[in-house]
């Protein structure tokens, strides 16, 4: 079943899946959610869920993916996502090679596809990728011989941060069932791969999804909704779209506010980061209006007196290192997964 | 494909009364005995062991779970992940007398395996193994310490045990090779 099955398909899915139905993996690349049904995201989910048992453990490490190749390429700054790749790597036994674009032979104009075959040659496996360019990872995919990892593409996807966002709230939704709970995503949705990738995962898990922010930081993505609530284009259900942040977070389960970035103020898009404070930070007065229970999420790394407030970040309600300790986890899994799966071009499947 | 009954449900409860008994007498007493079973037929074995223990010594030894897929060394072989089902440890194991247990004992890779998953949890004093079935072949150097039956087997052919907990019913039965041989042991 492929999630252009749509809606209904999905739903109906979900509903007959038991708990403990073994559903079987076969996609060699993570690229982004979209492609997931949801019996595979809750093969993630259930997979993540036993690698956050090895980190419970004293010795954090199994053998699963022992001798396994895996290469970090990252074509933009990352703290969280590239250490939390190669730690959740490491955990598995996996001989971990890093890459930072900016002391390598990329800044002497090294095309990406030569820089993947190059890799390949020097034996990776599993390529964890990240690049400012949306859609780099799928010609990556193309060239390269073993699996690909999105990291995060441009404005594209970032499948990991989506999957352990939904991993997070699924720990702290009584029943860890978000149908019907209410989330919603405030900033900068226009120019946000987690907000896209967590689009396509939350509106699988029933959850009724609200993206609040400026309007010009929204743009496109009303159209988006309409197209998949006229059932005009394959989708998983409906969204809303709102620049009133009040409705947004009145009764909400889950507030995540997504990082500004500095750089959006020259494009005009912005008129200030103190106006956008004033207007659309998540601070205490707003966040009161939430569900009682409700929990504040961040992608991270947060501007504090910008997007979220400061006293807000440090409250209870914030899971934001819990984001962080759970990323381990889902990555794991996913690495795992992907191991596991093969046709027969992954070098080392024939060991 | 036929199936050839090798044990009866009876033969399997009196099986399971005999081991409670050996591993008392072996451990001298229930003191530090702490029983594991592995996933997943091992789990409801341990589980009757323990309550045949607490039976005739009035005190039931603490049972846990153990999963090893992630200490397969067959992940590159097998056509498709195999799905965890779960580790389940809720006792110390330093200092403790663990016995294994797990319905079929074949290659032993298995058993390879559950040994390096537990010692990634603490350091047991010792490390002993119960299996209902020995059909042989080993691959490794790993014997059981108690035995419900040994059946001479050849590699074609296939141990199916059944347990009332997941199977709705007690039985082992032997099968020629069939297509799917994911829950060979």
């Amino acid at each position: 079943m492929s999630a252009q099955a749509g809606a209904g398909a999905a739903q109906a899915a979900r509903k007959d899946a038991a708990p403990t139905q073994d559903v079987a993996w076969h996609h060699r690349h993570v690229l982004d959610v979209d492609v997931l049904t949801w019996p595979e995201i809750e093969l993630i989910m259930r997979t993540a869920e036993e690698m956050g048992g090895i980190l419970a453990r004293p010795i954090r490490k199994v053998p699963a993916l022992n001798g396994r190749r895996v290469t970090t390429l990252f074509y933009e700054a990352s703290t969280r996502t590239r250490v939390s790749f190669e730690t959740a790597a490491r955990n598995l036994s996996a001989d971990v090679v890093s890459i930072a674009t900016a002391t390598s032979s990329v800044t002497k104009g090294e095309s990406l596809v030569d820089t993947i075959r190059t890799l390949e040659a020097l034996g990776a496996e599993i390529l964890i990728m990240r690049h400012s360019v949306s859609g780099a990872p799928y010609l990556a995919a193309q060239v390269f011989s073993g699996h690909v990892l999105n990291g995060g593409d441009g404005w594209h996807a970032h499948p990991t941060q989506a999957l352990l966002d939904l991993y997070t709230m699924r720990q702290h939704v009584p029943g860890g069932d978000l149908r019907g709970r209410k989330v919603v995503i405030v900033g900068d949705v226009l120019h946000s791969r987690v907000a896209r990738s967590n689009i396509w995962s939350l509106t699988a898990a029933g959850a009724d999804l609200w993206l609040c922010g400026p309007a010009t930081l929204l743009r496109g993505l009303d159209r988006w909704a309409a197209a998949w609530e006229g059932g005009k284009v394959p989708g998983h259900g409906r969204f809303h779209v709102t620049s009133d942040v009040a409705a947004a977070i009145r009764d909400a389960d889950v507030v995540m506010a997504l990082r500004i970035q500095r750089e959006r103020m020259q494009s005009g898009l912005l008129p200030s980061l103190r106006e956008y404070a004033a207007r659309f930070g998540i601070n205490a007065e707003r966040v009161s209006r939430a569900r009682p229970e409700a929990i504040v999420m961040h992608p991270g790394p947060m501007n504090e007196g910008v997007e979220i407030a400061p006293d807000v970040a440090a409250s209870g309600r914030s899971v934001v290192t819990e984001q962080v300790s759970n990323g381990v986890a889902i990555r794991m899994a996913l690495l795992y997964l992907l191991a596991g799966s093969h046709d027969g071009t992954v070098p080392g499947a024939a060991r | 494909m036929t199936d050839r009954q090798i044990m009866t449900g009876d033969e399997i409860r009196r099986a399971i009364i005999r081991i409670s008994h050996e591993i008392v007498e072996k451990q001298a007493g229930t003191e530090g005995l702490a029983l594991v079973g592995i996933q997943r037929r091992g789990v409801p074995l341990a589980q009757r062991i323990a309550a045949a223990i607490e039976e005739h010594e009035g005190v039931r030894p603490p049972v846990g779970a153990l999963d090893i897929t992630f200490y397969r060394d067959d992940l590159s072989l097998v056509a498709q992940q195999p799905i965890v089902k779960g580790t389940d440890l809720p006792f110390d194991l330093n200092g403790a007398t663990v016995v294994l247990i797990d319905d079929v004992l074949y290659t032993g890779r298995t058993i390879r395996c559950a040994m390096d998953a537990l010692i990634d949890f603490g350091r047991p004093r010792a490390i002993r193994l119960a299996v209902l079935i020995d059909r042989g072949h080993r691959e490794l150097p790993i014997r059981a310490d108690h035995v419900g039956k040994n059946v001479p087997t050849s590699r074609e052919e296939i141990v199916h045990v059944h347990v009332a907990e997941m199977d709705g019913t007690d039985e082992v039965a032997i099968a020629r090779q069939a297509g799917d041989d994911t829950d060979r042991r």
